[in-house]
């Protein structure tokens, strides 16, 4: 195992056929005419405060694992993002080039995880990756997007899911789960479109469409703590949004709603999701306020938050600890999002025998690098992620060195960008979601 | 069909099937439904291993499935579920399968009126809907948003027309999707089409359409709107004009247009659900005048109440004078009438019924862990394990509850009649 070697980077360079072909089809004023537009209705008073309080101070620097991880070019810094983005659209009043549109197109999509890391590290808190989402927003108004999200949004808009998943696949596969797990425990039922059960459980397009083991886990989950469960046969079943990170706001408001919806035409007490980052904050942050909601309008809890919740009720039992040594990964959206770093480790030390912790970690922990919807702009940008994060390479063989063999991250996107990392840093260790331990250590 | 008037309306109490011997005589019992008469209750039973049935009033549907799932009653009191044996599915009412099978059938609908019986279905990835066992002469790539009219005569839904490459995004925001009524496409093609409406007499129909990515509209039998919006929400036809509502949202946040034209002049955080009495002169919808504070709006004035969670199950009195509804603020919920919101705080509260003179609200309530109906607010007193929606009788002078009782009556559905006139009242 070697350490990670540093990795010069060149000038943005535009990766994607699908932002080349949008740009082609804009002229010079119909960028200006957006932009402008833009900053007119939705650059408030956080837009400008934000704006105009950086102080160009560089402590976001040393934050962003982009620009550690190359070799500290001054143009990954939080803050000359915000420069070479919305500093020319605002200094040349809109009027800046397709080019110019193209690199910050660039830019917000893959070169900013929206992790907010950077803004725990600003003096006045600046909030870079808000601003960061506004530039997508722009692009979004504009037709400037990367190919493999926006065919991401696309299917969010036409099924309510991030896969393309047709409604009676998504039945079929809990019906199959249902099935496979019936083989072990034969009282086990996933409760499809059950009125008035306690929780409403919810999960991302991927699971049924490639991780549906999860599924089986959650329901063997849900049937040893007798918890009084259902799913949804309706669109509402996914509860992620790459909508939010294309700048595709009103379709965000449209899936949050048919997510909150399903759950209360079914007067389920809570939803319970299962592990997934970015969902969260699109669920308990951004498209319920979006929507007109100031907190979700049924209870939300986060998998990590229900599995902490079911050890500490006793309704679920560990047979035997994990016996082999783990470490684990904090998510963004869950740890700086909502603080669930303690509950992640409350469960991690009642179902592991050795926790190794990462060096940083809780809210200070690096983003995997496929947060923000960067990993779903797909394969052109998939070198640039994994050697844009060599910091988090280095993480991870710190903690292995240390015994680490596990590496548990209770979050897709993270173990998408965690598994690329891995494989492409050539580390020595495995990843697990938190169910998959917790499925091999309780009671059954 | 049996109408409501010749239901049994005697005073008193049946006991309706013993749920407690449901559990010793199958291998499982699935959570029980009950029919809006009161006079069945059925579960979705195992037999045995991979052998299912539905068991009504303690007897099992003669035929048993594969599969059994999405077990409900209709409007006209059959029992109906969707069934599968050997790896195909079909439709059972009252344990009679429909003629025909498919690869997959969901989503069962039915119409307010005749209780007719809409399925969405696939077969060879293709996808259309089913109408009382009568399939759409044409499919689709792909179908969602399902929806029957009230006659029962017409299904529509949202339908793809073009099949898609994998990451053709440019082919994608050309339009690809439509809306086909009775299994006939729309001409016209649009980046999205989503939630429909059908008007009283079957001949139009509405839907939310997105023409291009920042472009909302409303098409009405292939035509739409000529004004666009950032965002608009379901339509909805006056019942008695056939004008087509929707809320859209404008410089300013959401209002209500008609016809294409902006209808209301308040600007709202949210506006959606909007509903018409049924002489179609008012219209009402939920609202949030400013962020995070939820009321109802009757044509375009907010209550002065505001709920801090949630506002649901709007609806006007048969006598178009009042509207109630539910609403949840700092975790709990309450029945709200004409701009006030009632006392006492439930943990959990389902639509409200009204009384045909629209002097009574009924609500199921949870209170506790148990389950109650409140009348004007005030609890009967028969606490159930469990319980269904109430039903006043026609004159207004009898109440149907129904629930799974409590003590004596653990685990026996119970179908009770009372005389409006001994409620308690508030």
């Amino acid at each position: 195992m070697a350490i990670a070697e540093p990795k010069s980077n060149d000038k943005p360079i535009v990766l994607d056929d699908a932002i080349i072909e949008g740009a082609e089809k804009l002229s010079e004023e119909d960028i200006a005419r957006v932009i402008n537009d833009m900053i007119k209705t939705e650059g408030g008073a956080r837009f400008k405060a934000y704006l105009n309080t950086c102080m160009s101070c560089g402590y976001c620097s040393e934050a962003c694992h982009f620009y550690l991880s190359n070799d500290k070019e001054p143009r990954f810094a939080p803050a000359a993002k915000v420069k070479q983005t919305l500093g020319e659209f605002t200094k040349k009043k809109g009027r800046v080039s397709r080019e110019t549109l193209m690199q910050a197109c660039e830019i917000a999509f893959t070169e900013c995880n929206l992790c907010r890391r950077c803004m725990m590290y600003c003096p006045f808190g600046i909030d870079i990756a808000f601003l960061m989402l506004f530039v997508r927003r722009v692009c979004h108004k504009l037709g400037v997007v990367p190919r493999y999200i926006q065919d991401t949004a696309h299917s969010h808009s036409a099924t309510m899911n991030q896969m393309w998943v047709q409604e009676d696949e998504w039945i079929d596969t809990l019906q199959w789960q249902e099935d496979e797990a019936k083989d072990e425990f034969p009282d086990l039922r996933i409760p499809i479109e059950k009125e008035g059960a306690d929780v409403y459980y919810s999960v991302i397009g991927p699971e049924p469409k490639f991780r549906a083991q999860l599924i089986y886990q959650a329901a063997v989950l849900m049937h040893v703590a007798k918890i009084d469960w259902t799913m949804t046969s309706s669109p509402g079943w996914d509860n992620s949004d790459m909508c939010m990170y294309t700048g595709d706001l009103e379709m965000t408001a449209r899936l949050k709603k048919v997510h909150f919806e399903s759950a209360l035409r079914l007067r389920n007490k809570r939803i319970v999701m299962g592990e997934c980052g970015h969902a969260f904050r699109s669920v308990y942050d951004v498209g319920n306020r979006f929507l007109g909601w100031k907190m979700p309008p049924i209870e939300v809890v986060h998998a990590v938050a229900f599995y902490d919740e079911l050890l500490r009720e006793n309704r679920i039992k560990i047979a035997q600890k994990f016996d082999r040594p783990v470490t684990f990964h904090d998510p963004c959206n869950i740890v700086r999002g909502q603080g669930l770093h303690e509950k992640a480790r409350n469960v991690i030390r009642q179902t592991c025998e050795t926790f190794i912790e990462m060096e940083p970690n809780r809210e200070h922990n690096f983003c995997c690098s496929a947060g923000g919807g960067v990993i779903n702009c797909g394969p052109p940008y998939k070198n640039k992620r994994v050697e844009s994060n060599r910091v988090k390479a280095d993480q991870l063989i710190a903690a292995r060195e240390k015994g680490a063999e596990i590496l548990i991250a209770p979050c897709h996107n993270c173990h998408g960008g965690l598994e690329d990392i891995i494989h492409h840093y050539k580390i020595d260790i495995e990843i697990k979601f938190l169910i998959d331990i917790l499925f091999d250590c309780m009671e059954k | 069909m049996k109408s409501i008037e010749d239901w049994d309306w005697a005073p008193g109490k049946k006991i309706v099937a013993d749920m407690n011997q449901w559990q010793s005589d199958y291998e499982a019992a699935e959570e029980p439904y009950v029919s809006p008469d009161g006079e069945r209750i059925a579960a979705i039973v195992k037999i045995e291993e991979e052998t299912y049935t539905v068991c009504v009033n303690g007897t099992p549907w003669e035929r048993t499935f594969d599969k059994v799932w999405s077990l409900r009653f209709s409007p006209d009191n059959r029992a109906v579920a969707l069934v599968s044996d050997t790896a195909e599915w079909s439709v059972a009412v009252d344990g009679a399968t429909w003629e025909n099978w498919f690869e997959f059938v969901w989503n069962m609908q039915f119409s307010r009126e005749n209780g007719s019986i809409a399925v969405a279905a696939q077969n060879a990835r293709s996808y259309f809907a089913v109408l009382d066992d009568a399939p759409w002469e044409s499919g689709f790539p792909s179908m969602n948003n399902l929806t029957v009219s009230k006659s029962g005569k017409t299904s529509a839904a949202a339908i793809q027309t073009i099949p898609l490459k994998e990451g053709d995004i440019f082919e994608f925001q050309k339009g690809c999707f439509s809306v086909a009524v009775n299994g006939v496409a729309w001409k016209n093609t649009f980046i999205n089409a989503w939630e429909i409406d059908i008007n009283p007499e079957d001949r139009l129909v509405a839907a939310e359409v997105r023409h291009t990515l920042y472009d909302y509209t409303i098409a009405i039998n292939d035509e739409v709107w000529p004004t666009s919006f950032s965002a608009v929400w379901r339509p909805r036809f006056n019942p008695v004009d056939n004008s087509v509502t929707a809320p859209v949202k404008v410089a300013g946040g959401w209002s209500l247009a008609k016809d294409g034209e902006l209808f209301w002049n308040g600007r709202y955080s949210q506006l959606w659900h909007h509903f018409y009495s049924s002489d179609g002169k008012k219209i009402a919808a939920i609202v949030a005048p400013q962020f995070g504070k939820w009321t109802v709006a009757e044509n375009d004035k907010a209550w002065d109440l505001r709920f801090n969670e949630v506002v649901m199950d709007p609806v006007y009195s048969p006598d178009n004078r009042h509207i109630a509804c539910t609403g949840k603020a700092d975790g709990k919920w309450y029945v709200a009438l004409d701009g006030k919101a009632w006392p006492t705080p439930y943990d959990r509260v389902w639509a409200p019924v009204f009384s045909p003179g629209g002097d009574l609200v009924a609500t199921k309530v949870e209170i506790g862990g148990k389950y109650a109906i409140a009348v004007n607010d005030k609890l009967i007193d028969i606490p159930f394990a469990n319980a269904w929606d109430p039903v006043f009788s026609p004159d207004g002078s009898k109440l149907l509850v129904k629930g799974i009782g409590t003590g004596e009556d653990e685990g026996k559905y119970c179908r009770h009649i009372l005389k409006t006139d001994t409620l308690p009242r508030r």
